[in-house]
Protein backbone atom coordinates (compact mmCIF):
# COMPACT_ATOMS: atom_id res chain seq x y z
CA UNK A 1 0.00 0.00 0.00
CA UNK A 2 3.06 2.29 -0.21
CA UNK A 3 2.98 5.07 -2.81
CA UNK A 4 5.54 4.95 -5.61
CA UNK A 5 8.45 7.19 -4.84
CA UNK A 6 7.73 7.34 -1.13
CA UNK A 7 10.87 7.24 0.98
CA UNK A 8 11.43 6.26 4.59
CA UNK A 9 13.35 8.64 6.82
CA UNK A 10 16.34 6.95 8.39
CA UNK A 11 15.30 6.05 11.92
CA UNK A 12 17.03 3.15 13.69
CA UNK A 13 14.88 0.01 13.99
CA UNK A 14 14.93 0.22 17.80
CA UNK A 15 13.44 3.75 17.63
CA UNK A 16 10.65 2.59 15.30
CA UNK A 17 10.02 -0.36 17.66
CA UNK A 18 9.87 2.00 20.65
CA UNK A 19 7.41 4.22 18.78
CA UNK A 20 5.26 1.20 17.89
CA UNK A 21 5.17 -0.08 21.49
CA UNK A 22 4.35 3.41 22.80
CA UNK A 23 1.64 3.67 20.16
CA UNK A 24 -0.12 0.73 21.84
CA UNK A 25 -0.42 2.99 24.91
CA UNK A 26 -1.33 6.13 22.96
CA UNK A 27 -4.53 6.57 25.03
CA UNK A 28 -2.77 6.11 28.39
CA UNK A 29 -3.39 9.73 29.40
CA UNK A 30 -6.68 10.22 27.48
CA UNK A 31 -8.59 13.11 29.01
CA UNK A 32 -11.37 15.56 28.15
CA UNK A 33 -8.91 18.45 27.60
CA UNK A 34 -6.40 17.20 25.03
CA UNK A 35 -8.06 13.84 24.21
CA UNK A 36 -5.13 11.68 23.02
CA UNK A 37 -2.79 14.61 22.26
CA UNK A 38 -0.38 13.85 25.08
CA UNK A 39 -0.27 10.25 23.82
CA UNK A 40 0.89 11.49 20.41
CA UNK A 41 3.78 13.34 22.06
CA UNK A 42 4.55 10.27 24.17
CA UNK A 43 4.72 8.00 21.10
CA UNK A 44 6.81 10.43 19.01
CA UNK A 45 9.29 11.22 21.78
CA UNK A 46 11.88 8.49 20.99
CA UNK A 47 12.22 9.82 17.42
CA UNK A 48 12.36 13.48 18.45
CA UNK A 49 15.52 12.77 20.47
CA UNK A 50 17.44 12.71 17.19
CA UNK A 51 16.66 16.40 16.53
CA UNK A 52 19.73 18.68 16.67
CA UNK A 53 20.74 19.35 20.30
CA UNK A 54 19.09 16.19 21.66
CA UNK A 55 16.61 16.23 24.53
CA UNK A 56 17.86 19.59 25.81
CA UNK A 57 17.84 21.30 22.42
CA UNK A 58 15.25 23.97 21.59
CA UNK A 59 13.98 22.01 18.57
CA UNK A 60 13.23 18.95 20.71
CA UNK A 61 11.48 21.03 23.38
CA UNK A 62 9.30 22.95 20.94
CA UNK A 63 8.46 19.83 18.92
CA UNK A 64 7.47 17.82 22.01
CA UNK A 65 5.32 20.68 23.30
CA UNK A 66 3.64 21.12 19.91
CA UNK A 67 2.91 17.42 19.44
CA UNK A 68 1.46 16.99 22.95
CA UNK A 69 -1.41 19.41 22.33
CA UNK A 70 -5.02 18.49 21.55
CA UNK A 71 -5.44 15.71 19.02
CA UNK A 72 -8.12 13.18 18.24
CA UNK A 73 -8.13 10.10 16.03
CA UNK A 74 -9.02 6.45 16.08
CA UNK A 75 -6.28 4.89 18.27
CA UNK A 76 -5.34 2.27 15.67
CA UNK A 77 -4.81 4.95 13.01
CA UNK A 78 -2.75 7.30 15.18
CA UNK A 79 0.30 5.69 13.57
CA UNK A 80 -0.48 7.61 10.39
CA UNK A 81 -0.34 10.90 12.32
CA UNK A 82 2.62 9.86 14.48
CA UNK A 83 4.67 8.80 11.45
CA UNK A 84 3.76 11.84 9.36
CA UNK A 85 4.34 14.33 12.17
CA UNK A 86 7.64 12.67 13.11
CA UNK A 87 8.86 13.03 9.57
CA UNK A 88 7.71 16.63 9.40
CA UNK A 89 9.47 17.51 12.66
CA UNK A 90 12.70 15.76 11.66
CA UNK A 91 12.67 17.49 8.28
CA UNK A 92 12.19 20.88 9.95
CA UNK A 93 8.82 21.71 8.36
CA UNK A 94 7.38 25.10 9.33
CA UNK A 95 5.54 24.73 12.71
CA UNK A 96 2.50 26.63 11.40
CA UNK A 97 2.14 24.09 8.60
CA UNK A 98 2.46 21.23 11.09
CA UNK A 99 -0.31 22.77 13.22
CA UNK A 100 -2.60 23.06 10.19
CA UNK A 101 -1.83 19.47 9.23
CA UNK A 102 -2.66 18.21 12.75
CA UNK A 103 -6.02 20.00 12.68
CA UNK A 104 -6.89 18.69 9.22
CA UNK A 105 -5.91 15.08 9.88
CA UNK A 106 -7.71 14.51 13.19
CA UNK A 107 -11.28 14.25 11.84
CA UNK A 108 -10.68 11.78 8.99
CA UNK A 109 -8.50 9.51 11.15
CA UNK A 110 -11.34 9.30 13.66
CA UNK A 111 -14.24 8.64 11.32
CA UNK A 112 -12.38 6.24 9.00
CA UNK A 113 -11.10 4.20 11.96
CA UNK A 114 -14.46 4.11 13.72
CA UNK A 115 -16.20 2.79 10.59
CA UNK A 116 -13.52 0.23 9.78
CA UNK A 117 -12.63 -1.05 13.25
CA UNK A 118 -15.38 -0.44 15.80
CA UNK A 119 -18.33 -0.70 13.43
CA UNK A 120 -16.97 -3.49 11.19
CA UNK A 121 -13.92 -5.47 12.21
CA UNK A 122 -14.72 -5.89 15.91
CA UNK A 123 -18.34 -7.09 15.47
CA UNK A 124 -17.21 -9.34 12.60
CA UNK A 125 -14.57 -11.02 14.79
CA UNK A 126 -17.11 -11.37 17.62
CA UNK A 127 -19.65 -13.17 15.44
CA UNK A 128 -16.93 -15.43 14.00
CA UNK A 129 -15.97 -16.42 17.58
CA UNK A 130 -19.65 -16.99 18.40
CA UNK A 131 -19.84 -19.31 15.40
CA UNK A 132 -16.77 -21.24 16.57
CA UNK A 133 -18.46 -21.59 19.97
CA UNK A 134 -21.68 -22.77 18.34
CA UNK A 135 -19.74 -25.40 16.42
CA UNK A 136 -18.81 -26.95 19.77
CA UNK A 137 -15.22 -25.76 20.04
CA UNK A 138 -13.30 -25.61 23.33
CA UNK A 139 -12.74 -22.43 25.33
CA UNK A 140 -9.16 -22.20 24.04
CA UNK A 141 -10.27 -22.51 20.41
CA UNK A 142 -13.00 -19.85 20.77
CA UNK A 143 -10.80 -17.33 22.57
CA UNK A 144 -7.79 -18.13 20.36
CA UNK A 145 -9.79 -17.64 17.17
CA UNK A 146 -11.13 -14.29 18.36
CA UNK A 147 -7.80 -12.91 19.56
CA UNK A 148 -5.74 -14.12 16.57
CA UNK A 149 -8.24 -12.91 13.99
CA UNK A 150 -8.90 -9.57 15.64
CA UNK A 151 -5.28 -8.75 16.38
CA UNK A 152 -4.07 -9.75 12.92
CA UNK A 153 -6.13 -6.81 11.63
CA UNK A 154 -5.39 -4.59 14.63
CA UNK A 155 -1.59 -4.88 14.59
CA UNK A 156 -1.40 -4.79 10.79
CA UNK A 157 -3.36 -1.53 10.75
CA UNK A 158 -1.17 0.07 13.40
CA UNK A 159 2.06 -1.04 11.65
CA UNK A 160 0.77 0.11 8.25
CA UNK A 161 -0.18 3.49 9.70
CA UNK A 162 3.26 4.14 11.15
CA UNK A 163 4.97 2.94 7.96
CA UNK A 164 2.83 5.06 5.64
CA UNK A 165 3.18 8.09 7.88
CA UNK A 166 6.97 7.86 7.99
CA UNK A 167 7.06 7.23 4.22
CA UNK A 168 4.81 10.05 3.04
CA UNK A 169 5.09 12.67 5.73
CA UNK A 170 2.56 15.47 5.27
CA UNK A 171 1.42 13.94 1.95
CA UNK A 172 -0.30 11.13 3.80
CA UNK A 173 -3.90 12.22 3.15
CA UNK A 174 -4.19 10.22 -0.08
CA UNK A 175 -3.46 7.01 1.86
CA UNK A 176 -6.82 7.40 3.57
CA UNK A 177 -8.46 7.00 0.17
CA UNK A 178 -7.16 3.42 0.13
CA UNK A 179 -9.86 0.92 -1.02
CA UNK A 180 -9.57 -0.85 2.34
CA UNK A 181 -10.97 2.24 4.05
CA UNK A 182 -13.54 3.10 1.37
CA UNK A 183 -14.88 -0.38 0.59
CA UNK A 184 -13.71 -2.35 3.65
CA UNK A 185 -16.66 -1.56 5.95
CA UNK A 186 -19.09 -2.55 3.18
CA UNK A 187 -17.44 -5.93 2.53
CA UNK A 188 -16.81 -6.68 6.20
CA UNK A 189 -20.41 -5.71 6.98
CA UNK A 190 -21.75 -8.11 4.35
CA UNK A 191 -19.51 -10.90 5.66
CA UNK A 192 -20.51 -10.13 9.26
CA UNK A 193 -24.23 -10.32 8.38
CA UNK A 194 -23.72 -13.71 6.69
CA UNK A 195 -21.64 -15.07 9.58
CA UNK A 196 -24.10 -13.65 12.14
CA UNK A 197 -26.95 -15.47 10.40
CA UNK A 198 -25.02 -18.71 10.78
CA UNK A 199 -23.43 -18.08 14.17
CA UNK A 200 -26.21 -16.62 16.32
CA UNK A 201 -28.62 -19.60 16.15
CA UNK A 202 -25.92 -22.24 16.66
CA UNK A 203 -24.30 -20.29 19.52
CA UNK A 204 -27.64 -19.71 21.23
CA UNK A 205 -28.54 -23.36 20.75
CA UNK A 206 -25.39 -24.32 22.66
CA UNK A 207 -26.20 -21.82 25.43
CA UNK A 208 -29.74 -23.23 25.75
CA UNK A 209 -28.24 -26.68 26.12
CA UNK A 210 -29.47 -30.16 25.33
CA UNK A 211 -33.20 -30.70 24.77
CA UNK A 212 -33.76 -27.27 23.12
CA UNK A 213 -36.56 -26.53 25.59
CA UNK A 214 -38.75 -23.52 24.65
CA UNK A 215 -36.97 -23.34 21.24
CA UNK A 216 -40.04 -21.96 19.45
CA UNK A 217 -40.83 -19.45 22.20
CA UNK A 218 -37.19 -18.29 22.32
CA UNK A 219 -37.04 -17.69 18.55
CA UNK A 220 -40.39 -15.88 18.56
CA UNK A 221 -39.60 -13.66 21.55
CA UNK A 222 -36.11 -12.85 20.26
CA UNK A 223 -37.41 -11.90 16.80
CA UNK A 224 -40.03 -9.65 18.37
CA UNK A 225 -37.39 -8.00 20.56
CA UNK A 226 -34.99 -7.51 17.64
CA UNK A 227 -37.72 -5.89 15.54
CA UNK A 228 -38.54 -3.54 18.41
CA UNK A 229 -34.87 -2.60 18.97
CA UNK A 230 -34.31 -2.18 15.22
CA UNK A 231 -37.21 0.28 15.08
CA UNK A 232 -35.92 2.22 18.08
CA UNK A 233 -32.30 2.13 16.76
CA UNK A 234 -30.32 5.00 18.39
CA UNK A 235 -33.10 5.83 20.85
CA UNK A 236 -32.65 2.63 22.86
CA UNK A 237 -29.56 1.13 24.45
CA UNK A 238 -29.97 -2.63 24.31
CA UNK A 239 -27.58 -3.37 27.17
CA UNK A 240 -29.56 -1.09 29.51
CA UNK A 241 -32.77 -2.87 28.52
CA UNK A 242 -31.02 -6.19 29.24
CA UNK A 243 -29.98 -4.87 32.64
CA UNK A 244 -33.54 -3.83 33.44
CA UNK A 245 -35.19 -7.04 32.24
CA UNK A 246 -32.70 -9.24 34.11
CA UNK A 247 -33.08 -7.17 37.30
CA UNK A 248 -36.87 -7.66 37.19
CA UNK A 249 -36.48 -11.38 36.41
CA UNK A 250 -34.00 -11.94 39.25
CA UNK A 251 -36.29 -10.10 41.66
CA UNK A 252 -39.27 -12.17 40.49
CA UNK A 253 -37.32 -15.43 40.83
CA UNK A 254 -36.15 -14.56 44.33
CA UNK A 255 -39.59 -13.54 45.56
CA UNK A 256 -41.48 -16.53 44.17
CA UNK B 1 -14.96 -14.59 49.14
CA UNK B 2 -12.47 -12.72 51.29
CA UNK B 3 -10.01 -10.04 50.24
CA UNK B 4 -7.13 -12.53 49.80
CA UNK B 5 -9.18 -14.67 47.42
CA UNK B 6 -10.26 -11.57 45.51
CA UNK B 7 -6.73 -10.23 45.02
CA UNK B 8 -5.65 -12.45 42.07
CA UNK B 9 -8.95 -11.69 40.35
CA UNK B 10 -8.41 -8.01 41.08
CA UNK B 11 -5.06 -8.17 39.30
CA UNK B 12 -6.70 -9.85 36.30
CA UNK B 13 -9.52 -7.28 36.36
CA UNK B 14 -6.94 -4.48 36.49
CA UNK B 15 -5.00 -5.81 33.51
CA UNK B 16 -8.10 -6.38 31.42
CA UNK B 17 -9.59 -3.04 32.49
CA UNK B 18 -6.37 -1.42 31.24
CA UNK B 19 -6.86 -3.05 27.84
CA UNK B 20 -10.22 -1.37 27.26
CA UNK B 21 -8.71 2.03 26.42
CA UNK B 22 -5.18 2.53 27.73
CA UNK B 23 -2.99 -0.41 26.74
CA UNK B 24 -2.88 -2.28 24.33
CA UNK B 25 -6.53 -2.40 23.17
CA UNK B 26 -6.00 -5.95 21.91
CA UNK B 27 -9.57 -6.76 23.00
CA UNK B 28 -8.53 -9.21 25.70
CA UNK B 29 -11.03 -7.07 27.61
CA UNK B 30 -13.97 -8.34 25.55
CA UNK B 31 -16.23 -10.51 27.74
CA UNK B 32 -15.68 -13.57 25.53
CA UNK B 33 -12.01 -13.46 26.62
CA UNK B 34 -12.24 -11.85 30.07
CA UNK B 35 -14.93 -14.18 31.44
CA UNK B 36 -13.21 -17.26 30.03
CA UNK B 37 -9.93 -16.23 31.65
CA UNK B 38 -11.69 -15.64 34.98
CA UNK B 39 -13.46 -19.01 34.70
CA UNK B 40 -10.12 -20.68 33.99
CA UNK B 41 -8.74 -18.90 37.05
CA UNK B 42 -11.51 -20.43 39.18
CA UNK B 43 -10.97 -23.82 37.53
CA UNK B 44 -14.00 -23.92 35.20
CA UNK B 45 -13.04 -22.48 31.83
CA UNK B 46 -16.19 -23.82 30.11
CA UNK B 47 -18.43 -22.00 32.60
CA UNK B 48 -16.41 -18.84 32.02
CA UNK B 49 -16.82 -19.28 28.28
CA UNK B 50 -20.58 -19.78 28.57
CA UNK B 51 -21.21 -16.53 30.45
CA UNK B 52 -18.59 -14.84 28.27
CA UNK B 53 -20.62 -15.71 25.17
CA UNK B 54 -23.82 -14.29 26.68
CA UNK B 55 -22.05 -11.10 27.79
CA UNK B 56 -20.35 -10.79 24.38
CA UNK B 57 -23.76 -10.85 22.71
CA UNK B 58 -24.89 -8.02 24.98
CA UNK B 59 -21.57 -6.16 24.55
CA UNK B 60 -22.13 -5.99 20.78
CA UNK B 61 -24.48 -3.12 21.63
CA UNK B 62 -21.71 -0.99 23.14
CA UNK B 63 -18.83 -0.35 20.77
CA UNK B 64 -16.16 2.03 22.10
CA UNK B 65 -16.69 5.01 19.79
CA UNK B 66 -14.44 7.99 20.56
CA UNK B 67 -15.25 9.98 23.65
CA UNK B 68 -18.68 8.39 24.16
CA UNK B 69 -19.49 6.89 27.54
CA UNK B 70 -19.79 3.11 27.46
CA UNK B 71 -19.74 0.17 29.89
CA UNK B 72 -16.31 -1.22 30.76
CA UNK B 73 -16.34 -4.92 29.91
CA UNK B 74 -12.80 -5.94 31.00
CA UNK B 75 -13.35 -5.87 34.76
CA UNK B 76 -17.03 -6.75 34.35
CA UNK B 77 -16.16 -9.83 32.28
CA UNK B 78 -13.81 -11.00 35.02
CA UNK B 79 -16.47 -10.46 37.71
CA UNK B 80 -19.17 -12.28 35.70
CA UNK B 81 -16.86 -15.17 34.76
CA UNK B 82 -15.61 -15.64 38.32
CA UNK B 83 -19.08 -15.43 39.90
CA UNK B 84 -20.70 -17.91 37.51
CA UNK B 85 -17.78 -20.35 37.60
CA UNK B 86 -17.82 -20.36 41.41
CA UNK B 87 -21.45 -21.59 41.56
CA UNK B 88 -22.29 -25.27 41.74
CA UNK B 89 -23.00 -26.75 38.29
CA UNK B 90 -26.65 -26.76 37.22
CA UNK B 91 -27.97 -24.12 39.63
CA UNK B 92 -30.78 -22.37 37.70
CA UNK B 93 -30.24 -18.89 39.12
CA UNK B 94 -26.46 -18.82 38.64
CA UNK B 95 -26.39 -17.52 35.06
CA UNK B 96 -29.03 -14.75 35.32
CA UNK B 97 -27.71 -13.52 38.68
CA UNK B 98 -24.06 -13.53 37.49
CA UNK B 99 -24.97 -11.70 34.28
CA UNK B 100 -26.89 -9.08 36.25
CA UNK B 101 -23.85 -8.60 38.53
CA UNK B 102 -21.57 -8.29 35.49
CA UNK B 103 -23.84 -5.72 33.83
CA UNK B 104 -23.98 -3.64 37.00
CA UNK B 105 -20.18 -3.84 37.28
CA UNK B 106 -19.80 -2.80 33.63
CA UNK B 107 -22.00 0.22 34.22
CA UNK B 108 -20.18 1.34 37.38
CA UNK B 109 -16.80 0.65 35.82
CA UNK B 110 -17.75 2.76 32.80
CA UNK B 111 -18.51 5.61 35.17
CA UNK B 112 -15.12 5.08 36.89
CA UNK B 113 -13.43 5.63 33.50
CA UNK B 114 -15.12 9.03 33.24
CA UNK B 115 -13.84 9.90 36.72
CA UNK B 116 -10.33 8.78 35.75
CA UNK B 117 -10.38 10.96 32.63
CA UNK B 118 -11.31 13.96 34.78
CA UNK B 119 -8.50 13.14 37.22
CA UNK B 120 -6.00 12.97 34.33
CA UNK B 121 -7.31 16.32 33.04
CA UNK B 122 -6.73 17.76 36.53
CA UNK B 123 -3.17 16.44 36.58
CA UNK B 124 -2.63 17.85 33.09
CA UNK B 125 -3.77 21.27 34.29
CA UNK B 126 -1.15 21.17 37.07
CA UNK B 127 1.68 20.26 34.69
CA UNK B 128 0.44 22.23 31.68
CA UNK B 129 3.16 24.90 31.83
CA UNK B 130 5.94 22.31 31.96
CA UNK B 131 4.43 20.31 29.09
CA UNK B 132 4.04 23.54 27.08
CA UNK B 133 7.76 24.11 27.67
CA UNK B 134 8.50 20.67 26.20
CA UNK B 135 9.34 18.92 29.47
CA UNK B 136 9.92 15.24 28.76
CA UNK B 137 9.67 14.37 32.46
CA UNK B 138 6.30 16.09 32.84
CA UNK B 139 4.88 14.34 29.78
CA UNK B 140 6.17 10.89 30.79
CA UNK B 141 4.95 11.40 34.36
CA UNK B 142 1.44 12.34 33.16
CA UNK B 143 1.24 9.46 30.74
CA UNK B 144 2.64 6.75 33.00
CA UNK B 145 0.52 7.90 35.95
CA UNK B 146 -2.53 7.71 33.67
CA UNK B 147 -1.70 4.12 32.79
CA UNK B 148 -1.03 3.21 36.44
CA UNK B 149 -4.26 4.82 37.65
CA UNK B 150 -6.24 2.95 35.01
CA UNK B 151 -4.70 -0.34 36.15
CA UNK B 152 -5.59 0.47 39.76
CA UNK B 153 -9.09 1.57 38.71
CA UNK B 154 -9.83 -1.79 37.10
CA UNK B 155 -8.38 -3.69 40.06
CA UNK B 156 -10.38 -1.64 42.57
CA UNK B 157 -13.65 -2.04 40.66
CA UNK B 158 -13.08 -5.80 40.39
CA UNK B 159 -12.26 -6.15 44.11
CA UNK B 160 -15.26 -4.16 45.28
CA UNK B 161 -17.59 -5.91 42.84
CA UNK B 162 -16.37 -9.35 43.91
CA UNK B 163 -16.72 -8.51 47.62
CA UNK B 164 -20.29 -7.27 47.11
CA UNK B 165 -21.61 -9.65 44.46
CA UNK B 166 -19.98 -12.91 45.57
CA UNK B 167 -22.17 -13.33 48.70
CA UNK B 168 -25.15 -11.67 46.99
CA UNK B 169 -25.15 -14.00 43.97
CA UNK B 170 -24.69 -16.98 46.32
CA UNK B 171 -27.73 -15.88 48.31
CA UNK B 172 -29.83 -15.30 45.18
CA UNK B 173 -28.93 -18.72 43.78
CA UNK B 174 -29.86 -20.37 47.09
CA UNK B 175 -33.44 -19.00 47.08
CA UNK B 176 -34.01 -19.02 43.30
CA UNK B 177 -37.60 -19.92 42.48
CA UNK B 178 -37.77 -20.16 38.68
CA UNK B 179 -37.35 -23.37 36.68
CA UNK B 180 -33.94 -24.08 35.16
CA UNK B 181 -35.13 -24.24 31.52
CA UNK B 182 -37.22 -21.12 31.95
CA UNK B 183 -34.30 -19.21 33.53
CA UNK B 184 -31.95 -20.17 30.71
CA UNK B 185 -34.58 -19.25 28.09
CA UNK B 186 -34.99 -15.73 29.53
CA UNK B 187 -31.21 -15.18 29.39
CA UNK B 188 -31.02 -16.41 25.80
CA UNK B 189 -33.93 -14.24 24.64
CA UNK B 190 -32.41 -11.14 26.26
CA UNK B 191 -28.95 -11.81 24.78
CA UNK B 192 -30.32 -12.65 21.31
CA UNK B 193 -32.52 -9.55 21.27
CA UNK B 194 -29.70 -7.20 22.26
CA UNK B 195 -27.24 -8.81 19.81
CA UNK B 196 -29.72 -8.78 16.92
CA UNK B 197 -30.67 -5.16 17.59
CA UNK B 198 -27.01 -4.16 17.91
CA UNK B 199 -25.99 -5.83 14.65
CA UNK B 200 -28.88 -4.17 12.85
CA UNK B 201 -27.87 -0.79 14.32
CA UNK B 202 -24.28 -1.25 13.08
CA UNK B 203 -24.87 -2.89 9.70
CA UNK B 204 -28.29 -1.62 8.52
CA UNK B 205 -26.66 0.70 5.97
CA UNK B 206 -24.72 -2.15 4.31
CA UNK B 207 -26.21 -2.98 0.88
CA UNK B 208 -28.38 -6.14 0.80
CA UNK B 209 -27.47 -6.83 4.43
CA UNK B 210 -30.78 -8.50 5.20
CA UNK B 211 -30.22 -11.03 2.40
CA UNK B 212 -26.76 -11.90 3.68
CA UNK B 213 -28.26 -12.45 7.12
CA UNK B 214 -31.13 -14.58 5.76
CA UNK B 215 -28.61 -16.60 3.73
CA UNK B 216 -26.69 -17.24 6.95
CA UNK B 217 -29.89 -18.28 8.74
CA UNK B 218 -30.61 -20.84 6.00
CA UNK B 219 -27.12 -22.31 6.38
CA UNK B 220 -27.59 -22.30 10.14
CA UNK B 221 -30.95 -24.12 9.92
CA UNK B 222 -29.28 -26.82 7.82
CA UNK B 223 -26.43 -27.07 10.33
CA UNK B 224 -28.82 -27.37 13.28
CA UNK B 225 -30.55 -30.30 11.59
CA UNK B 226 -27.18 -32.04 11.31
CA UNK B 227 -25.88 -31.16 14.79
Amino acid sequence: MTAPGATQISLPARVKLAMFVRMLAVQGSWNYETLLGTGIGFAMEPALRSLPGGVDGPQYLSALARESRYFNAHPYLTGVAIGALTRAELEGVDPARIERFRSALAGPLGSVGDRLVWASWLPFCSVVALGVFGAGASALAVVGTFLLLYNAGHLLLRAWGLHIGLSRGLNVASALGNPVFRQGPQYIGSAAALVAGIALPVALQRVVGPGRVFAGEIVGAALLGILLLARLRERAEGWRIALGVLAVFVLYSVLT
Amino acid sequence: MNILQALPLAFLGGLLGLDVVSFPQAMVSRPIVASTLAGTFIGHSESGLLIGIVLELIALDTLPFGASRYPEWGSAGVVGGALFSAQAHGMPGALPASILAALLTASISGWSMVVLRRIIAGRLEKSRDRIEDGSRDALLSLHLSGLTLDLLRGALVTTIAMLIFSPLVGAIVAVWGSESDYSRAVVVVVAATVAGGALWKVFHSVRHVIWFFVGGLIVSAALLRVL
